[in-house]
């Protein structure tokens, strides 16, 4: 368990690191993801180690986003007079980017003959 | 030790981070309860629940959000090794994920894309105009690449992060009805699209539906990620300069 969190707290701090050393456009976790992934591909003994740790996490996922979630609400009057135009575009556009995503990825699938 | 009368036992637990970090998991554990009581309701998202539960709290005790996230900030701060978490999903549907390289990149840029020029063109529709419009265009990506994005593009990172949250929250009621209603039925293409269009929370709610759903939706929303801090310097103002001219 402590073995497993330093594993995913050094791979956040390197990713971090390695975001600002950088300059790179995208955050640390992001970055530290990759690093997990790449350790893993090079040991794949880690993955049957960690992921007790990981799926806890990842099962627990919507949780952590409810901080966040809250400073939100004290915000919502930034959104003013535009409320309703803000909430129509974010709505209507989620849904195309879902659906946009959905039926390319099954149409190149698909075209190139990638089975389910 | 004399027993303290209520006033002063609030008093201090108000100033304390414990009381902060048991509401916020007691009010994702009720969000969670009234999720399942419901039939598993997409619209009764707990994540949702809790955050509309301690408002109403915090705003009833009159306690600032700079003292709840004194206490909330040990669950915020799990986001970082949880995205770091994702790589082991990531790394055992490895097989399934190299046999789909070009339809995961093919639906990557349709979404980005999508996603962006949509919010633009939608919110110029409804009369929107300058830094508001630049506020909307990044809300897809997880929430430390969009303020990044919308300071670079012009745009106004305070309203982006409500419209970030806002959007996660959307794709995570609004996905699982829209693709049971569009029948289908490919994990791994609604996991992508989802990562895609609505970022972690709409991760989290993948992980919720389907493993395989859930690895294909923090691969899309890490290259999203990625894609929008590209493309949107480029694409952005351009648009929004066409649209509103």
């Amino acid at each position: 368990m402590i073995v497993n969190l330093v594993v995913l707290l050094a791979c956040q701090l390197a990713g971090e690191i390695a975001a600002r050393g950088l300059g790179l456009p995208v955050p640390g976790p992001v970055i530290g993801m990759a690093l997990l992934f790449a350790a893993l591909i090079a040991r794949p003994r880690l993955a049957q180690r960690i992921a007790p740790t990981t799926s806890a996490l990842l099962g627990n996922l919507s949780l952590l986003f409810v901080p966040a979630g809250v400073g939100v609400v004290g915000h919502l009057d930034t959104l003013g007079r535009d409320g309703v135009a803000l909430m129509a575009a974010l709505l209507l556009s989620t849904v195309a980017a879902i659906l946009a995503g959905v039926y390319v990825f099954l149409l190149v699938a698909r075209l190139i003959g990638t089975p389910e | 030790m004399t027993p303290a009368d209520p006033a002063e036992i609030w008093t201090y637990l108000r100033q304390d981070p414990l009381l902060w970090l048991t509401a916020t998991l007691v009010a994702y554990a009720l969000g969670d309860l009234a999720f399942r009581r419901s039939g598993r309701k997409p619209l009764v998202n707990p994540v949702l629940v809790a955050v509309a539960l301690l408002a109403v709290l915090l705003r009833v005790t009159g306690t600032p959000y700079e003292r709840y996230f004194d206490g909330a900030q040990f669950v915020h701060f799990m986001l970082g090794p949880a995205t770091v978490a994702l790589a082991v999903p990531l790394y055992a549907n490895l097989k399934l994920i190299r046999s789909t390289v070009w339809p995961m990149l093919a639906a990557l840029a349709a979404g980005s894309v999508t996603a962006l020029v949509t919010a633009v063109a939608i919110g110029a529709a409804f009369g929107l105009r300058g830094e508001t419009l630049l506020s909307l265009a990044p809300k897809s990506v997880t929430a430390p690449v969009a303020l990044g994005v919308s300071e670079t593009i012009g745009g106004a990172p305070n309203l982006t992060a409500v419209l970030v949250i806002i959007t996660g929250i959307t794709g995570a009621i609004v996905a699982t009805p829209l693709l049971n209603l569009f029948r289908i039925r490919d994990w791994r293409a609604r996991g992508l699209a989802v990562g895609v269009a609505a970022h972690g929370i709409g991760t989290a709610r993948a992980f919720q539906v389907n493993e395989t759903a859930g690895a294909f939706a923090g691969i899309g929303m890490g290259l999203n990620a990625l894609l929008t801090a590209l493309i949107a310097p480029l694409l952005a103002p351009w648009l929004v300069a066409l649209l509103t001219g």
